[in-house]
């Protein structure tokens, strides 16, 4: 396989924010983060070979055009959803380490609240995710249009079967307010969230609160894969991937009709990543855990081994996921209270952390760490990175 | 009948016939001819053995409440306040006798009064001159 044969050297991000908007289109946004990444690289747009789209939100031709990439030989979309930047990071590492690119670029970014809202994409459009027909068929007319109200029934499942309750789903809004608190780029940084004020938050798709929910923000992100040899030649501490995969859950495209209810992208991908690299969950120092609800953290905890089925509320109470806890989980806020970057932002600060360059954030003796994505019904994907 | 503005399910194919019973006041799912097993949503193979031989088999109609939501704000427009049947509402998952689930809604049980594993039976609502949707009551 392609353990620790490929590396992240550059990382880039525009900034995030909400009112009045970014006031650039997403294309703009995206090239912006592309051009940091290769600026933090020390790369030229010429040197990229590579380049993984993400879905709906541009072209491949169109940034290569635009980054002077003349020998773009290697482009896809991974339609994943939210869990596809991190699929497109093992993507990237299987196309580096078999030859068939040497740079590769993975940009993302939008305008999640100044533009079009999720709620409408997904509303209006049923090619927007994989299993969008199926949605407009079967769900939406039953009044059940959007991400927050699709995984309810999952996480109301999840609390009658094994006790998971409202206060732990609070630990993780909580766990991840504070982490925002020292990161002055979050959107939620001077903006504390206590228990108290959690469990008072307005329900909006009861088993979730509005602070169950993610943020929707705009915002560019981008990073770049490479060869272990190249990565070693440019200036930047190489963060290696020692193990990566993705995967779906089964029916992918339909979830209520799952006879493992419980089972994600993740169930299937996590024991592929690990065995890869060749650690279990005891050796990671710190996890990015896709966060676009309070719950999906808890069910992608325990879906990638680092808990039991069933055993991931305990695992997120009394500090256990907070800097400090036994496994600190989305170090910069996350989607949660640091803004939607669509997952690519999870990479980042997993990047950051072991380069040493996460400030107050900074976990000690960072060495290795886990990101994962979550998307569409429950798509999976998980890359296991170190120094 | 009313002007109708909330989402209604393309009708086509292997849906089409799926809402075209619920049009008759009557649930079917699609049944292997091979193994006998139960699907929905329709798919033109059985995953379980591949065949692609089926029939459309009439349900019982009873089942049991899997799982709901209770959906306190609108986040489609067509549900908004004041609608008629404004928020809250809670769509449920219905575990059928067949061993299939779907998506509907309850016409008599407030969210609050829902209940893991509550027995319920199947009615329609005709919402549209060509659509009728499949909903539950207690049973």
């Amino acid at each position: 396989m392609f353990k620790d044969r490929a590396c992240i050297v550059g990382i880039g991000e525009t900034g995030y924010c909400r009112k009045p908007g970014s006031g650039m289109s997403e294309e703009v946004l995206q090239l912006k983060a592309s051009v940091a990444a290769l600026d933090d690289a020390g790369l030229h747009g010429r040197e990229i070979d590579g380049i993984l789209a993400f879905p709906n939100l541009g072209k491949s031709e169109a940034f290569a055009a635009s980054l002077g990439s003349e020998n773009l030989r290697f482009a896809a979309t991974i339609h994943m959803g939210g869990a596809s930047p991190v699929a497109s990071l093992r993507m990237a590492a299987m196309a580096v380490h078999s030859g068939v690119a040497n740079h590769v670029l993975i940009p993302g970014g939008w305008n999640g609240y100044s533009g079009a809202r999720v709620r409408e994409t997904v509303t209006t459009d049923k090619n927007s995710i994989p299993g969008g027909a199926i949605a407009w068929d079967y769900y939406m007319p039953q009044g059940l249009t959007v991400p927050p109200q699709w995984y309810g029934l999952m996480c109301r499942r999840h609390m009658y079967e094994y006790g998971t309750t409202h206060q732990q789903m609070g630990a993780v809004a909580v766990a991840m307010r504070k982490h925002a608190q020292l990161n002055p780029g979050a959107l939620m940084c001077g903006k504390p969230l206590t228990l108290e004020q959690y469990m008072a938050s307005p329900m909006l798709a009861d088993p979730y609160r509005i602070n169950d929910c993610c943020l929707e923000t705009d915002g560019g992100t981008a990073f770049i894969v490479t060869t272990v040899e190249r990565a070693r030649d440019l200036g930047k501490t190489p963060v290696y991937i020692m193990g990566a995969a993705s995967g779906q859950p089964y029916p992918a495209d339909e979830f209520t009709t799952r006879k493992d209810f419980h089972q994600t992208g993740l169930t299937i991908a996590a024991p592929e990543a690990f065995q890869m690299a060749g650690i279990t969950a005891d050796d990671v120092d710190f996890a990015q855990i896709y966060d676009c609800f309070t719950f999906e953290v808890i069910q992608q905890l325990e879906e990638a081994g680092f808990c039991k089925r069933g055993e991931g509320g305990g695992f997120v109470e009394n500090g256990g996921i907070e800097i400090g806890g036994r496994l600190p989980v989305n170090t910069s806020g996350g989607l949660l209270s640091e803004a939607h970057s669509l997952g690519l932002g999870h990479i980042v600060e997993a990047v950051k952390q072991l380069r040493g360059d996460a400030g107050e954030r900074q976990i000690d003796n960072a060495e290795i760490g886990v990101v994962t994505g979550w998307g569409d019904f429950g798509d999976g994907s998980i890359a296991i990175l170190r120094k | 009948m009313s002007e109708y503005s909330k989402p209604l399910p393309g009708l086509e194919g292997l849906t089409k016939d799926f809402y075209g019973f619920c049009k008759q006041e009557s649930l079917h799912f699609q049944q292997c001819s091979q193994c006998g097993v139960f699907r929905h949503v329709p798919r033109e193979t059985c995953a379980e053995c591949n065949s692609f031989e089926w029939e459309w088999t009439k349900s019982s109609g009873r089942g049991t409440i899997f799982s709901w939501v209770v959906i306190n704000r609108a986040l489609h427009p067509a549900f908004y306040d004041p609608s008629p049947d404004a928020v809250p509402m809670a769509p449920i998952v219905v575990e059928m006798e067949e061993g299939v689930r779907l998506v509907s809604n309850m016409v008599d049980c407030p969210p609050d009064q829902l209940e893991m594993g509550m027995p319920v039976s199947v009615v329609f609502e005709a919402v549209t001159d060509e659509v009728t949707l499949p909903r539950f009551r207690r049973v």
